[in-house]
């Protein structure tokens, strides 16, 4: 399959960078879905955490913002990793 | 489709890479990332120093947004992540605040619109600067067991030191100063990108189907706002992150 694919990219040249820019986007797709989840549990647990002590809401904000932060790096990196597959 | 059949979004280094104004081919050129930092760096200075002139015990005016912003990163960022008698990292933690939010903001502001933190040398700088801060600050206060408390860390098994102490190291070396980079970098790209693709989504179907027009200049709008939270967001963050790695310096053990 990999063979056949080489063989028609040596064909086509505009072929390989259709399939390059299919391959990013598929690679920053794959790598939002983590942090997505990550990010979704974090903040819903940040929420209820206030509902529950709301005299402890500045606190929780901030280690709410930095457990998106680290979350959010892993996307990120994705995300630059799709400007490197691209060109 | 056939609407939007001709559309073509530029190449990417058509929107981050700007001539060069002065200086050309030298170390020294000055280009529009260049520009803008220079007149933040100058923007922050007049209204501190000019707000501070005349300082009253009953504020007002720039006085008490100066009083806000400080209260901010002392009370909020300083003391609460590093410790109560902290304060002296506040000036350092305060001028980055204010000047990556300062570059963060002229993503929105018209015909300027583009953020210098979206050119890697910027936040790599920044983060580069944190690292040296942070390593600097543990090695002053704990020699070497700085070192060995970070990689070898007490209640773990003998045998997973095998495992722990390359990530342990990896970590605190590499991930940290990369991922703070990374993530103000990759945050303020994706931003002028949209903020671009929608621009041009917007002039392309004026010119071809005007109603649907209407879409991408209301979402433009929308994303604008979206943009400035983000722009503050990230500041903080990343303040935030350079403080919690400082306090981490400081008291390892925690």
């Amino acid at each position: 399959m990999l063979r056949l694919l080489l063989a028609v990219t040596q064909l086509q040249p505009d072929l390989k960078a259709g399939l390059q820019s299919i391959g990013a986007g598929i690679a920053y797709g794959a790598a939002a879905i983590g942090p997505g989840i990550g990010i979704g549990l974090v903040v819903g647990n940040a929420i209820q955490a206030m509902a529950r002590q709301p005299e402890m809401q500045g606190t929780i904000r901030t280690t709410m913002f930095l457990g998106i932060a680290f979350t959010e790096a892993l996307a990120l990196f994705g995300f630059v990793l799709f400007f490197l597959a691209k060109s | 489709m056939s609407v939007l059949g001709a559309f073509t979004f530029p190449p990417i280094d058509e929107l981050f890479r700007w001539k060069d104004v002065v200086f050309e081919d030298t170390p020294f050129a000055i280009n529009k990332t260049a520009i803008l930092m220079l007149v933040s760096t100058l923007l922050i200075v007049i209204i501190f120093v000019g707000g501070s002139r005349r300082m009253k015990m009953q504020p007002s005016g720039t006085q008490n947004v100066l009083e806000i912003t400080y209260e901010f990163i002392d009370g909020g960022i300083t003391r609460d992540v590093i410790g109560q008698d902290a304060t002296r990292y506040t000036p350092f933690l305060g001028s980055l605040f204010l000047f990556i939010l300062f570059l963060n903001f002229w993503e929105v502001v018209p015909f300027i619109q583009f953020p210098p933190t979206a050119r890697f040398a910027v936040p790599l700088y920044l983060a580069l600067q944190t690292y040296v801060i942070y390593l600097f600050v543990g090695f002053k206060h704990h020699k070497l067991k700085y070192l060995t408390g970070h990689l070898f860390p007490e209640g773990v098994p003998k045998a997973l030191y095998i495992l722990v102490t390359p990530i342990e190291f990896v970590q605190l070396f590499l991930v940290r100063p990369f991922s703070l980079a990374v993530r103000l970098l990759a945050n303020m790209m994706a931003g002028h990108i949209l903020l671009t693709a929608l621009a041009l989504l917007t002039a392309y179907s004026l010119e071809n189907a005007p109603i649907i027009s209407i879409g991408p200049f209301l979402l433009n709008i929308g994303v604008t706002g979206f943009e400035i939270l983000v722009g503050f967001l990230q500041a903080y963050i990343f303040t935030l992150l350079t403080a919690v790695y400082i306090g981490d310096s400081l008291h390892p053990e925690h």
